[in-house]
């Protein structure tokens, strides 16, 4: 699409932005899988819509305020760039106008200090457990009382009890042979809510001749605050991954969205000294399927009863990095029998933080997102993340587990449904 | 209350007029052309559609109905000053009847959701445009579009059976029926292919059909374009009639690839030929083709082996125009056509004016219908490149009239071709259509500027 985007005066940014615009031919073909034109239906809110958008505030013909409202409402889930047939890298486009737009943008100090205190809190479990602990006790208190929705979403996605997280070794040594030594990225909010993920993680990894690294010095991985446009905030946590992680084969990440943030580094440092350090590092990045099925997967023994499990692709999965059919094979190895949903492309709604403040689409995605998974006829739903997984949880009456925690059972000989 | 005060209340919420809701609407898949509607309306059911019509024709503003904005031709372009009527929120399936073989839809319902919710009973609907996954029947039946299969099948016309329209002057009238045996003269038949000049359809009634039993997909690879243009002539002279037979050249080929990675040859000329029907048919007829395509000189011949293949095939097929996005910066989609038997003429004169002009053309198209697709490719940043691949497309145009062929097969005229009207049509056609227009839409508000060209309103 022809544009008038003036790259000179933008930078690098303005020529990421402006390669993805120039990209677009404008077809229509990424509006199918888009959540939130499915469930609105108008131009402004489709990627294409988002996209003439952008293009019209770079080239100065439309005010950023007027465009926020739709831009905000994009999950950044990147169905769009799987359908595009013109590889537009929109992910590149949506993260970059965020980085670009947030300092030039009006918050009210109400939604601002929200925001600013999230990016503060959830990417540091030290700061996040002791809130997640009392929201979890004050949660029967508050559930009967009409808060707005705000509230109400997080709250209702927090689970009753919180779990404890033992503390983490430094190495975890390889079951026979060593095929790799890898790192774990631990996570931040997960660790609160779902320590069970990174424990399986570690199991599954060392059943597979792995060596595990969970190096102490590690951060969140900064998606979070990127995709908030908190460029300051992301580099921050990103150059302690960057040194924390220099030494081993591979970084594994079981969190879709860390996954593909870690793998945005580049694009976080676009320009700056670290960008080299940045692009090693991204090359090094596997999600646990993807590893586990290069090394030879070495399946559990099967379950004792046949079971049926409905995978769900996590955008940041499926979209953002492309994994589809690894964990799939990981799962028919281990003798489960996989069932595929329908609308296998379209969010569940989760989206990181997009639960808190867009919450009517969220609850949308998420009921759509669990009929469909329930049409199945699956047992159980296996995922590899875990905001899909709380999110999907929230609306469905059958198991929902980690794909981790799925196959770390099956090792230890244990009926997933029990 | 004005005008927009009457349509606001009458759909409470559903009335954009924000700049950065208008923006996206103003313009469709040819964004060469650009303009920014009064305000676009939401409907969500017909009975809203009827008053916002009849509120266009109280205040005499203009409006233009809107599927999913993907028409090539600038249909859907907005009208200044006037109303843009948005049917995509009216995408339900309204009945679907496996025994009578039909589906009452919307006119919002996109293309492929039909086949998807007809697939449980056996059935599917035919034509099958490229854009299916996204244009909707209103577009479809707007411009009686064509796919890939239509060469045995037929296009969108063949299937419509009948039609709810809410006209210019704000009636509703029912067309056709649920039968392919109506009574009286073919209105339905009339309304499609009028790219919304004549009124907005409410309500479609389709035909379905049955699946084929069986498919046999070849990619056959040829050393030239023409070569493979000549075969499409063979196997039809053997008195086969393949569900489809397609072309696409070397830059397509590799625009697709690149999108889909289908696993086609690298070659100047690839032919797509399917088959299907019933088992022993398309067994015994794939034995034949082989025989054709043989002799017609293919370098190579590729079978599909299972449906993932044959899915991927048609996956970079259709995927190939907008993949073309990934070698340009922009084009134009001519969809020119020539009679079947001159295709190998057309192609060479095309490939001759592409030299001439100094831009690459891009082909894939429907050789069975003869039906071109050249891409003109131009980056619109350099000055007057626009201006040669315009006249480039023109020239392009005026050649398939010339032997005997027309302006489009699908597309449509849009404001993209009505330029060209007179090239094909005598200036008493013209006038005839400009009094149909007229006499159904005596404001000229439906879709104003479109399809007619100016020339002829001006001497009427
Ligand atoms: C990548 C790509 C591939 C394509 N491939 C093909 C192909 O293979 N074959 C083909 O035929 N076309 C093809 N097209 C063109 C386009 O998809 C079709 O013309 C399609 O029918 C348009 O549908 P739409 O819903 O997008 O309609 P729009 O573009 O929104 O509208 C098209 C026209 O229909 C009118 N209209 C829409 N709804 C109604 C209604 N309910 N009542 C009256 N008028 C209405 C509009 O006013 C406009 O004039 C392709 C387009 C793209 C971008
Ligand atoms: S599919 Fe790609 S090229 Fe087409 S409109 Fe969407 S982003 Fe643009
Ligand atoms: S990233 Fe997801 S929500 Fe955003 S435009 Fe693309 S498909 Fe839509």
């Amino acid at each position: 699409m022809q544009h008038q985007i003036p790259i000179q005066k933008l930078g690098k940014e303005g020529e990421v932005m402006a390669h993805a615009i120039e990209a677009c031919v404008h077809c229509g073909f990424c509006l199918p899988t888009c959540p939130t034109y499915v469930v609105l239906q108008e131009e402004m809110d489709s990627p294409r819509g988002r996209i003439f958008l952008m293009k019209e505030v770079l080239e100065g013909n439309l005010k950023l305020e007027e465009a926020l409202p739709y831009l905000d409402r994009c999950l950044a889930c990147q169905a769009c760039v799987t359908a595009c047939p013109s590889g537009v890298p929109y992910g590149e486009l949506i993260a970059t106008f965020r980085l670009w737009s947030e300092e030039k943008r009006h918050r009210f100090p109400l939604e601002r200090t929200f925001r600013l205190g999230l990016l503060r809190t959830l990417p540091y479990p030290e700061r996040f457990r002791p809130l997640a602990k009392l929201g979890a006790r004050l949660k029967p208190l508050l559930k009967p009382l009409p808060l707005p929705k705000p509230l109400k979403a997080p709250l209702a996605l927090l689970p009753d009890r919180l779990p404890e997280e033992a503390p983490y070794r430094e190495v975890y040594p390889a079951k026979g042979e060593r095929k790799a030594r890898v790192g774990i990225l631990l996570g931040c909010a997960q660790r609160v809510l779902r320590p069970s993920i990174n424990q399986a993680t570690i199991r599954v990894l060392q059943e597979n001749g792995v060596e595990v690294v969970a190096v102490p010095e590690q951060a969140c991985c900064g998606a979070l605050n990127l995709h908030a446009g908190d460029k300051e905030g992301a580099r921050a946590l990103a150059r302690k991954n960057l040194k924390a992680f220099r030494d081993v084969d591979y970084v594994v990440t079981n969190a879709a969205g860390c996954g593909s943030g870690m793998k945005e580094y580049p694009l976080l440092f676009l320009g700056e000294p670290e960008e080299e350090e940045a692009r090693a590092l991204a090359a090094k990045v596997k999600d646990l399927s993807v590893l586990l099925d290069e090394l030879g997967f070495i399946p559990p023994p099967p379950p004792s009863r046949p079971l049926r499990v409905a995978y769900h692709d996590a955008c940041h999965l499926a979209h953002a990095q492309g994994i589809r059919e690894a964990p799939r094979r990981l799962l028919k190895a281990a003798g489960l029998e996989v069932l595929e949903p329908k609308e296998w492309e379209l969010c569940c709604g989760s989206a990181g933080t997009y639960n808190l403040f867009q919450p009517e689409i969220a609850e949308a995605l998420g009921r759509r997102k669990a009929e469909n998974l329930k049409a199945t006829g699956a047992d159980l739903v296996a995922t590899g993340n875990i905001g899909c997984l709380t999110q999907i949880q929230a609306y469905l009456d059958l198991p929902v587990l980690h794909t981790a925690e799925l196959l770390a059972l099956l090792y230890e000989g244990k009926d997933p449904l029990a | 209350m004005g005008f927009l005060e009457e349509l606001k209340a009458l759909l409470p919420g559903r009335v954009l007029t924000g700049e950065a809701e208008l923006a996206p609407y103003e313009s469709d898949a040819l964004t060469a052309y650009r303009k920014r509607p009064l305000a676009v309306a939401l409907p969500e059911r017909k009975e809203e559609v009827l008053g916002a019509v009849r509120l266009c024709h109280q205040y005499g503003v203009p409006f233009v109905a809107r599927g999913s904005g993907t028409s090539l031709s600038g249909g859907s372009l907005p009208v200044e000053g006037g109303v843009v009527i948005a049917l995509n929120r009216m995408n339900r399936i309204l009945r679907l009847d496996p025994k009578a073989r039909i589906a009452v839809v919307e006119p919002g319902v996109v293309n492929l959701k039909v086949s998807q919710e007809a697939a449980p009973f056996g059935l599917y609907y035919a034509p099958d445009p490229s854009s299916q996954p996204i244009s909707t029947l209103g577009g479809n039946v707007a411009f009686n579009s064509g796919g890939a299969h239509c060469l045995k099948y037929g296009m969108t016309a063949n299937h419509v059976l009948g039609l709810e329209v809410v006209t210019p002057t704000g009636e509703v009238v029912r067309l056709g029926g649920e039968s392919l045996e109506g009574v009286g003269p073919d209105l339905h038949g009339f309304f499609v292919g009028t790219e919304g000049l004549l009124g907005v359809a409410v309500e479609i009634t389709l035909r379905l059909l049955p699946k084929p039993e069986a498919y046999h997909t070849v990619l056959a690879a040829y050393p030239s374009l023409e070569a493979a243009g000549e075969a499409v002539s063979r196997v039809i002279r053997a008195g086969l009639l393949p569900g489809a037979m397609e072309i696409m050249d070397r830059l397509s080929i590799e625009a697709a690839e690149k999108a889909v990675r289908a696993g086609y040859p690298p070659v100047e000329g690839l032919l797509i030929v399917e088959l299907e029907g019933p088992k022993e048919e398309v067994a015994e007829e794939a034995l034949v083709l082989e025989g054709v395509l043989r002799e017609s000189g293919a370098l190579e011949l590729r079978v599909a082996r299972d449906e993932a293949e044959r899915q991927a095939i048609w996956k970079g097929r259709k995927a190939a125009f907008s993949a073309v996005g990934r070698l340009s910066p922009d084009y134009l989609v001519q969809d020119g056509v020539v009679p079947r038997s001159r295709l190998g003429e057309a192609l060479r004169e095309i490939q001759r004016l592409s030299r001439e002009y100094g831009l690459r053309v891009a082909n894939v198209f429907h050789a069975g219908d003869g039906n071109l697709h050249p891409l003109v490719l131009y980056d619109g940043k350099k000055p007057g490149e626009l201006e040669r691949a315009e006249a480039l497309a023109g020239e392009i145009l005026r050649l398939c009239v010339r032997l005997g062929g027309s302006l489009t097969g699908e597309h449509g005229i849009g404001v993209e071709k009505k330029g060209y009207m007179p090239e094909m049509f005598a200036p008493e056609d013209l006038l005839a259509m400009e009094e149909v227009k007229r006499a159904l839409d005596s404001q000229g508000l439906a879709n104003r500027g479109k399809v007619l060209p100016e020339v002829v309103r001006a001497g009427a």
